[in-house]
């Protein structure tokens, strides 16, 4: 029901998105275009056929995309650095290790914080500080100089995946842990309960709606985050030095590519992290 | 003589708060024997829940003594000595009714937890419910859930504020009459707090009748009825006089207020 009811909106949304985006092509691809039009003796057909069949257009047509994703992942065997799908899977990889480690920290520091006013004066600011830094911006320094000390490979590119997802899940997690009322905290208290007896029985369940808010935020910027870490490293593979690859040979199908894979990847990270959610919302009981 | 199981002298609670002090207890002398039912009565913000919590150690006191089972209350909560039913249900949502009932038994570490968590779930009228979730019952079903996991691990105390206050006159009466039974067969001792004059006078032995700003306690009545005992007392002259008394009481009190 709730599907059928929401599939026709958005597919006029994205029709519209797509008529906007072939009319958008014209203009912006002219300055390639123009000669070429004028060479095919010009007309509207023409124009069309040139804008929107370009080998190194300045925006591809959506159709020129879709037939690279194809290519890049249907006809090539998937280890090849060729293979869009390879490139998928370097990016994940580094992708799931930032996350869990991010995951690990970002729990780690909120169950410290909330067990200790001393932690949670002295970190807090810590923790706000290290978003501050734009680490986005300076990353592709960091992993040169990791480089350059012999460090690379897939660590380098998840600590800045970690870096940035610890941060949405300590912040999530304070709250979470803190969410249980004071009845529900008192009730441990007349039983004597110990520290990590509320910690696993009250406070961890209280907490999961806040983890999974903050579990979808973190892996969205943790695939940022290894997209970014693959910039510099060239040839290595990855989604990012596909885009950079792209952008070196002017070949902005190949960047349009590998960002739709990426964000195909990110829908699809989100959603099954939706999915784990919904499993645990039946087991605990949730209201449907 | 009985054990005095809860005993309070010159017991004082001052809160700090940011527009001054607030005495929400005052000079109360408090004698609680095991196998009394003692109910707290009077007007909102006299103190009554202030006075079971410093009781169960959820609130510190700051003036006179206190002791329960002749220990700090602090002591006597770490030895688990009461079973506390708080104003509203308190269940954990993620849990159905049986792990709540079950959680003291867990954390406590108390074996035979299944028929621990069938005896009380019968006893409140609720079996059959085991599997559902909080949220599945009516306020009233919640209200014994959490009364059935107070009893779950058998504390010889047991504290109540206002277990029945959001409850209709009809549930309020039959559950009355089952806390009646079980004080009555168990022994337990009882410390419960109420608005209600009728329930009040009907369930205690000794009603407590407290008057607000600061919270103190205005009068001690000790009542005689039988300990097996029927709604129908509620009819006699003995009930009336009493209902009587704790009204004046609590009239007494709002008119020094004013
Ligand atoms: N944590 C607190 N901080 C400051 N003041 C408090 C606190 N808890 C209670 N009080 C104050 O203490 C007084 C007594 O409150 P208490 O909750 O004991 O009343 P009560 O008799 O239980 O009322 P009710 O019948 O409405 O439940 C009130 O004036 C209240 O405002
Ligand atoms: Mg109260």
């Amino acid at each position: 029901m709730k599907t059928k009811r929401h599939f026709i909106p958005v597919l006029t949304i994205c029709a519209a998105i797509l008529v906007l985006w072939y009319v958008a092509c014209i203009p912006m691809n002219a300055v390639v275009a123009e000669t070429k039009i004028t060479a095919a003796g010009g007309g509207f057909a023409n124009t069309l056929a040139v804008s929107w069949g370009l080998d190194r257009p300045v925006i591809p047509a959506p159709h020129q995309i879709v037939t690279e994703i194809w290519n890049s992942v249907f006809l090539i065997a998937p280890w090849k650095v060729k293979s869009l799908v390879f490139h998928i899977w370097v990016t994940l990889t580094s992708t799931m290790l930032g996350f869990v480690m991010g995951t690990l920290l970002g729990v780690g520091l909120a169950v410290a914080i909330i067990h200790s006013k001393l932690l949670n004066k002295s970190l807090m600011p810590w923790i706000i500080a290290s978003q501050t830094i734009p680490i986005l911006a300076i990353a592709p320094m960091i992993i040169g100089v990791l480089g350059s000390v012999g460090f690379t490979g897939l660590v380098p590119k998840s600590l800045i995946s970690m870096y940035l997802c610890f941060f949405p899940i300590a912040i999530g997690m304070v709250k979470g842990l803190t969410s249980p009322d004071p009845m529900q905290l008192d009730l441990m208290r007349t039983y004597n309960a110990s520290a990590s007896q509320v910690l696993w029985k009250l406070r961890f369940p209280a907490a999961m709606p806040f983890l999974f808010t903050s579990l979808k935020v973190a892996i969205a910027i943790a695939l940022t985050g290894a997209i970014v870490g693959e910039l510099p490293t060239g040839a290595q593979g990855g989604l990012g030095a596909r885009m950079l690859a792209g952008s070196y040979y002017g070949q902005t199908i190949q960047i349009w590519a590998a960002l739709v894979a990426a964000s195909f990847v990110a829908a699809s990270l989100v959603y099954a992290i939706g999915g784990m959610e919904r499993v645990v919302n039946v087991r605990m009981g949730a209201r449907p | 003589m009985a054990q005095a199981v809860i005993e309070a002298k010159d017991l004082g609670l001052t809160f700090q708060t940011a527009d001054g002090p607030v005495f929400a207890l005052s000079k109360v002398d408090l004698s609680v024997e095991e196998g009394d039912f003692v109910s707290f009565i009077g007007p909102s913000g006299c103190g009554k829940t202030t006075l079971l919590r410093a009781i169960a150690d959820l609130e510190k006191f700051t003036e006179g003594t206190l002791t329960v089972n002749g220990m700090m209350p602090e002591q006597a909560r770490l030895a688990r000595s009461y079973g506390y039913v708080f104003q509203a249900p308190a269940l954990y949502p993620w849990r159905t009714v049986e792990a709540n009932v079950g959680l003291p038994l867990e954390i406590m570490g108390i074996g035979d937890a299944a028929s621990r968590i069938q005896r009380n779930l019968d006893l409140v009228n609720l079996s059959g419910f085991e599997k559902k979730f909080p949220w599945q019952l009516s306020g009233g079903m919640q209200q014994r859930v959490s009364i059935a996991r107070a009893l779950a691990f058998d504390p010889k105390l047991l504290l109540m504020d206002e277990p029945f206050g959001a409850l209709d006159e009809i549930v309020r009466d039959k559950l009355n009459q089952q806390l009646l039974e079980l004080w009555d067969r168990t022994k337990k001792t009882v410390v419960f707090v109420t608005h209600s004059i009728p329930e009040a006078v009907f369930l205690s032995t000794k009603i407590v009748v407290m008057s607000p700003r600061p919270g103190r306690i205005i009068d001690v009545i000790k009542t005689n009825f039988p300990r097996q005992r029927t709604l129908d007392i509620r009819e006699t002259p003995e009930f009336l006089k009493i209902a009587q008394r704790v009204r004046e009481g609590l009239k007494a009190g709002h008119a020094y207020e004013d």
